[in-house]
């Protein structure tokens, strides 16, 4: 079952070409691979698909919706969540509060229930905190609660910035480069974190630059070049694609 | 016809010390990012320093003018110095507080030692015709003067190695500093010219009005009207933006009130920039 | 531990604060400084509402004194004018400031950092420039005046009753910032782009608490009406814009106890040597303002805050959690998780 189908999309700055007429589908529950050289448009790609740039061609849909165009927020609570190349968090605040931030879209109270405490205000604070001890399981996270987000390992940020990511409950998540910047040995811990993410049922769409993590944790593979998609499969299938080989200089590994 | 012309003419003039004013805090924005708040008291205090290098030491108008703008190049490099380069890197709006606080020092300094309005004699004192119209000397004096510095500033930017620094600083901040640009130097150069360039302006202008304590303050907030308008970092942006702020703002006052001419320059600022929220030309976007 | 100090040291100041005007209001003199007390705790009002803003959204609004001063003509019209009772006319007054607060918000919150400012400040020349001269509304050079109801007219009586207002806003404040809405408006300052990304509509944030900052800035008007008994147009000066950011950023931003002791403190110092200094003293608070942003940037309150921390890390041994929110959530629970 398809849950983001991509068609068309275009997206120039000036006179460059970054994302040029893509098509493709992420199928639901799985954990799907973009993968290309530097500049192929991959990061680019996930700022249209989120809201943080608008196509100049194309169409994106979720679950059959057509969310093309929509900004960021509206995307977010549609269900797509991501997380940056440059681990984007709430650095001076503590962990925790960077999660309570993620979880707010799904509540409603306001400056008006604060003040006067209503019911709904109550509700939602217990829910939130529900949420975030979830999340700070699931992440492994509890350790660094308190900590400002900003002094944690760089590892844990990684982490921290996917449970951001994760904790409103998204139907998808894109992971720009989520090993990036870590160190070998830590790069296990994101790994089974992302497969423990597609096992609770939230798709997972990952770019990634380390090919031998990809071929084992992706289920499909998109491979683009210069803005085009030049695969499209299986690892195995993608692997064995001359055009990827061509691109990657032979370094792929099945 | 004439009539208009010569508010025409008058808004020129008018125009002429915004250009001034604006082209030295454009650069001062644009490259340094420092909310110079204080622009327009400097300004002020290069009027003082004529009244006392003119009135009280009895020197020559022309002499006084080149006096003067080296002083205040001086006082620029100073406050850079002590004032802003500790912010370097802190926000904004640490250095906003920092201009208002060398606001209160200089106005309370000046107001302190000498509260009275004073007045500047012109150095040529007669009128002249002028396209049909009559006009004192001093506002031929400074358009035209207005006029010379503003090539003269063009001139350095596009001819000599540190005005393209400036320009190359003015495009891209980082950039500069990572191809070899000292960023001290450049700092104080900036707010050298910048601060020469609003004494000369004060100078010009010093005969035409009273001299005051606060006289910089609503100049320094049009100033900042017309590089928001013009884009931060534009040299065309302020030259363009302060003439056609001052000829409106002549005809405004000609033809229909005088009391509310100063709303005008901030009206349309606020419509500007509900309309574009990043401003008219293209400048460096603020960060 | 801690949170019983910070009771302590509240209730502390609480009682000198109510004990003060009974000591003062023995002499003369002293009667003269329970005003200065009460237009300090006026600024602290205003000083708090701008923190709504700047110190939790991050928007530098250089509006605040027309706000302020559009709330002190607009009590004062409604009560002096219209007939409109003390006490029904607060609360009117709160929600106009609120209302054009809201649409003033509208365009200018669309813009960025030193773009608002610059928006804000025009706004503000504007307002005072049509007060000026639109002598209709704000009573042009004579200005407007206000006839107090006599159980107002003792000067102790207003600063309790200001004393009172200052201690709800700064309740509402406390409230706002640990409840749920507190994170969302610190993620917009923290970072908007972030921020939108995990479904924050920060425009919308922003623009609630720009309107609820100009309800609580139109309630400083008030008391500000209440205690000089008497308006010009220079009520809404872009001067006292300025004065709240200062007081605001010297107090300690994003802190709850830097705006009040900020304005109170600061104003009260300008007060204290008007007589003495006249207007060298503007020239020494210029200096203090250009030293204390240079090397105190976070201000009074922030500053004994970071020393504090520092004291507790150095001789507490503990690590302390970072204060910046005062939202205590999943407190307790939190602690004793560990990772699995």
């Amino acid at each position: 079952m398809t849950l983001l189908r991509i068609e068309g999309l275009t997206k120039r700055f000036g006179g460059l070409v970054a994302i040029n007429k893509l098509d493709f589908d992420i199928p639901a529950g799985t954990i799907t691979a973009i993968i290309g050289p530097n500049g192929a448009g991959k990061t680019t790609l996930f700022n249209v698909i989120g809201g943080a740039m608008r196509p100049d061609e194309g169409r994106v849909t979720l679950d059959d919706k057509d969310i093309t165009g929509w900004r960021a927020h509206n995307v977010a609570r549609e269900g797509i969540s991501r997380t940056f190349q440059t681990t984007a968090l709430f650095e001076e605040l503590p962990t925790w509060v960077n999660l309570v931030i993620g979880y707010r879209m799904r509540t409603r109270s306001g400056i008006l229930d604060g003040v006067f405490h209503t019911p709904r205000s109550v509700r939602e604070r217990k829910d939130t905190s529900q949420r975030v001890l979830e999340t700070l399981a699931f992440t492994g996270l509890g350790d660094y609660a308190d900590k400002p987000a900003g002094s944690i390992p760089q590892e844990a940020q990684k982490r921290l910035a996917i449970g951001v990511a994760l904790i409103g409950r998204p139907k998808l998540v894109l992971l720009d480069e989520p090993t990036g910047g870590v160190g070998l040995g830590e790069t296990d811990e994101i790994i089974s974190l992302i497969e423990k993410i597609r096992d609770s049922g939230v798709t997972a769409c990952v770019i990634e630059h380390k090919m031998r993590m990809i071929m084992h944790l992706a289920d499909h593979i998109v491979a683009l070049n210069f803005g085009v998609k030049i695969a499209d499969g299986n690892p195995q299938a993608v692997c064995e694609n001359p055009g990827v080989i061509e691109a990657y200089l032979g370094e792929c590994i099945a | 016809m004439s009539f208009f012309l010569s508010q025409v003419i008058i808004g020129i003039q008018l125009g002429s010390q915004y250009v001034m004013v604006a082209l030295g805090l454009t650069l001062i924005f644009g490259i340094l990012d420092i909310s110079h708040f204080a622009h327009g008291h400097l300004y002020m205090v290069g009027a003082y320093l004529l009244y006392v290098v003119m009135v009280l030491g009895g020197i020559n108008y022309w002499l006084a003018l080149i006096i003067c703008m080296a002083a205040l190049a001086v006082a620029g490099v100073a406050v850079e110095r002590v004032v802003y380069r500790p912010l370097r890197g802190k926000p904004g709006i640490n250095s906003f507080i920092a201009a208002i606080g060398l606001i209160l020092v200089l106005e309370s300094l000046v107001g302190g030692i000498q509260p009275n309005t004073l007045s500047v004699p012109q150095p040529i004192d007669s009128t002249v015709h002028f396209l049909g119209t009559t006009m004192e000397v001093q506002r031929l004096i400074v358009i035209f003067g207005a006029i010379f510095f503003i090539v003269l500033l063009q001139l350095f930017i596009k001819r000599t190695r540190l005005g393209t620094a400036i320009e190359a600083m003015s495009q891209d901040r980082e950039g500069a500093s990572m191809v070899g640009i000292n960023v001290n130097r450049m700092s104080a150069l900036t707010f050298a010219l910048a601060t020469a360039l609003a004494a000369a302006a004060a100078v010009m202008m010093a005969p035409l009005a009273f001299l005051s304590p606060g006289m910089g303050s609503t100049l320094i907030l049009k100033a900042f009207v017309i590089v928001v308008i013009g884009g931060l970092g534009s040299m065309k942006g302020a030259i363009f933006g302060g003439y056609i702020l001052g000829i409106l703002e002549a005809l405004a006052i000609a033809y229909v009130s005088s009391a509310y001419k100063d709303v005008f320059a901030f009206g349309i600022l606020i419509v500007i920039l509900a309309i574009r929220p990043t401003g008219l030309f293209k400048g460096r976007e603020a960060t | 531990m801690k949170k019983y100090a910070k009771i302590g040291l509240y209730l502390l100041v609480l009682a000198a604060a109510i004990a003060l005007p009974l000591l003062l209001n023995m002499s003369r003199k002293g009667k003269n400084h329970i005003s200065i007390l009460t237009l300090g705790m006026v600024w602290a009002i205003a000083a708090l509402s701008l923190n709504l803003i700047l110190g939790y959204t991050g928007q530098a609004s250089l509006a605040h004194g027309a706000f302020m001063g559009i709330g002190a003509y607009c009590f004062a019209i409604l009560f002096e004018r219209v007939g409109i009772n003390f006490w029904l006319a607060v609360p009117i007054t709160c929600l106009v400031t609120a209302l054009i607060g809201f649409l003033v918000g509208l365009p200018s919150l669309r813009t960025k950092g030193p773009y608002f400012a610059i928006f804000t400040l025009c706004f503000n020349v504007i307002v005072l420039v049509v007060f000026f001269n639109w002598t209709w509304l704000s009573g042009g050079v004579q200005g407007q005046a206000i006839t107090l109801p006599s159980y107002l007219s003792q000067r102790w009586v207003r600063y309790y009753v200001v004393l009172f207002f200052l201690i709800l806003v700064m309740l509402i404040e406390r409230q706002i910032v640990k409840s749920l809405a507190g994170p969302s408006l610190i993620a917009v300052r923290s970072n908007e782009n972030l921020a939108e990304a995990v479904g924050i509509r920060t425009f919308r944030e922003k623009l609630i608490a720009f309107t609820a900052s100009c309800f609580l800035v139109g309630l400083a008007g008030v008391f500000f009406a209440m205690e000089q008994q008497h308006l010009s147009p220079e009520a809404t000066s872009y001067l006292a814009s300025f004065y709240i950011l200062i007081y605001l950023l010297i107090g300690g931003v994003a802190t709850l106890g830097g705006p009040v002791v900020g304005a109170v403190g600061l104003y009260w110092l300008l007060s204290r040597f008007e007589k003495s200094l006249g207007d060298f003293r503007y020239l020494i608070f210029g200096l203090i303002l250009i030293f204390v942003i240079i090397y105190f940037p976070m201000g009074v309150v922030g500053g004994i805050k970071k020393l504090w921390e520092w004291a507790k890390e150095r001789w507490g041994g503990k690590e302390v959690p970072s204060d910046t929110l005062a939202y205590r959530g999943p407190d307790e629970e939190v602690r004793g998780v560990s990772s699995d």
